[in-house]
């Protein structure tokens, strides 16, 4: 079964079109990485996916799951890590992770025990009882790595969640982002393109609210007759020649 | 069992977040204390009615009540603004287990603050009687009026706007038309008409009233400060139910 299916799926806002009839399949443990430059659309879908806005035509849905029908089982089934970190500021490591073990519904027993295997998976020992928000940007973000997988996700969505990180911060989620290939289907959004290329298996192109092109880096190369992926992306999302 | 843990998880975290914040202690405790200490101060040298600790302790109750939208607010303000909202409403969290959580913790807040005030009072000079029990109890009722109001606010306005219209503008309201630190009756005419028509001064004539034992005037003050906060309520709950729709 696909992880996710969307067909033509579609958000309007008042004045805008932020997704215009998308169509895609992504496969059950699948890392697929959303490209596009600002305002494609790339956080609007993943929104719709996650049953936090509703689309307005087309439909979706997650593991077989119709996200407008369906959306507490979606709800059982997905984890994202929005853009911004959004941790509790004034919560440590261990109590943010115990919140949203909490809100998954396990009692305290089962969320001491959750958050401390997510401190053991995510290598947060050092920072386990430290207020969030005196963490720094990379510690933030594996922090919202590690509450999305709080839930045990079968579909992780992680939306930009390298942005704003140092080289070698970003080096270091990388890891643990590859880390979770094969456990769970990963949708990443990214402005980066190597960040695209070396952690994904597909990548998905995405302009105007439409994913114009989907393959492996090499598939979009050839797809465009580009010699690098920088070109193709450019080619593809920006339609310079 | 699984959404009152989902609810009680989510009211641990909200009391964390507003105990852990510098600004509750300042305000939600230490201020209105220096507030009783100064006018205690005021009436020990120049006595006025309005300032004795029976008719004072209940003002700055209710007075103190007001800082608890501006912490609500700016929890929800911030919470939607970084984005930690979007993440729960992700979670099989439900609407009720939000609501319960952001209020549940508010109210033990708003009663300790009249705990303490009172406890001070009592130091100051307020006779201890049976009826500070209830006067209690009718502070912890009036406080419903600020805490629906800081989940309304918190779910329409962003955290910077909290500030200005929780943080200066009720907290004003709250001082100028609840009759804690003048006389509303000596004034008349339409700000007096204001003021009764709002439900802040009659929130601290109750605490003054339920202070000295006066139970026959309780159910009119009452009347209005409950009406105020079911209705408050309902727009908040509203109000944040469309936020958790279109996220």
């Amino acid at each position: 079964m696909n992880a996710i299916e969307a067909r033509g799926l579609t958000k309007r806002y008042r004045d805008k079109t932020a997704v215009n009839q998308l169509e895609l399949t992504v496969g059950e443990k699948e890392f697929f990485a959303l490209l596009g430059v600002n305002g494609a659309g790339k956080t609007t879908l993943i929104k719709m996916l996650c049953c936090l806005s509703a689309p307005t035509a087309g439909e979706a849905s997650i593991l077989g799951h119709d996200i407008r029908r369906e959306s507490e089982q979606v709800k059982t089934l997905v984890g994202i890590s929005p853009q911004e970190s959004a941790v509790g500021g004034n919560l440590s490591v261990r109590e943010n992770l115990e919140m949203l073990s909490g809100a998954y519904g396990m009692n305290r027993a089962e969320s001491r025990a959750r958050a401390q295997e997510m401190i053991d998976a995510l290598h947060l020992e050092q920072v386990a009882d430290k207020r969030a928000k005196t963490l720094s940007g990379g510690w933030k973000r594996r922090l919202s790595i590690a509450m999305a997988l709080v839930g045990r996700p079968r579909v992780l969505f992680l939306d930009e969640p390298t942005l704003g990180l140092d080289v070698l911060a970003r080096r270091e989620l990388w890891v643990l982002i590859r880390s979770l290939r094969g456990q769970t289907a990963v949708i990443l959004t990214t402005h980066y393109l190597e960040e695209a290329e070396a952690l994904s298996d597909r990548i998905g192109v995405m302009k105007e609210g439409r994913l114009v092109a989907a393959g492996t880096a090499e598939e979009l190369k050839r797809c465009v007759n580009a010699e690098t992926f920088e070109d193709a992306f450019i080619s593809l999302a920006g339609g310079i020649q | 069992m699984k959404n009152m843990q989902k609810m009680a998880a989510f009211a641990k975290r909200t009391t964390l977040e507003i105990a852990r914040d510098p600004l509750t202690l300042f305000f939600g405790a230490a201020f209105p204390v220096i507030l009783l200490l100064l006018m205690s101060l005021i009436q020990a040298n120049i006595p006025v009615d309005l300032f004795r600790m029976e008719s004072l302790a209940p003002g700055v109750m209710v007075f103190g009540h007001a800082f608890i939208t501006l912490f609500a607010a700016l929890l929800i303000a911030r919470d939607r603004s970084t984005s930690f909202l979007l993440r729960l409403f992700a979670t099989p969290m439900r609407a009720s287990d939000y609501l319960g959580g952001y209020l549940l913790p508010l109210l033990p807040l708003a009663l300790l603050q009249g705990v303490l005030l009172y406890a001070v009072a009592l130091l100051l000079g307020l006779p201890f009687s049976v009826h500070l029990l209830s006067a209690l109890g009718v502070g912890l009722l009036c406080s419903l009026i600020f805490v629906a109001m800081g989940l309304l606010f918190g779910s329409i306005l962003s955290d910077k706007q909290v500030g200005g219209i929780c943080g200066a503008l009720l907290t004003n309201l709250t001082a100028w038309l609840s009759g804690v630190w003048f006389d509303i009756k000596l004034l008349g005419g339409a700000f007096g008409a204001v003021a009764r028509a709002l439900p802040f001064y009659h929130a601290v004539e109750a605490c003054r009233e339920a202070t000295a034992g006066h139970y026959a005037a309780l159910p009119g003050h009452l009347a209005v400060v409950l009406a105020y906060a079911a209705v408050l309520m309902a727009l908040a709950v509203w109000c944040f139910g469309r936020q958790m729709q279109e996220k």
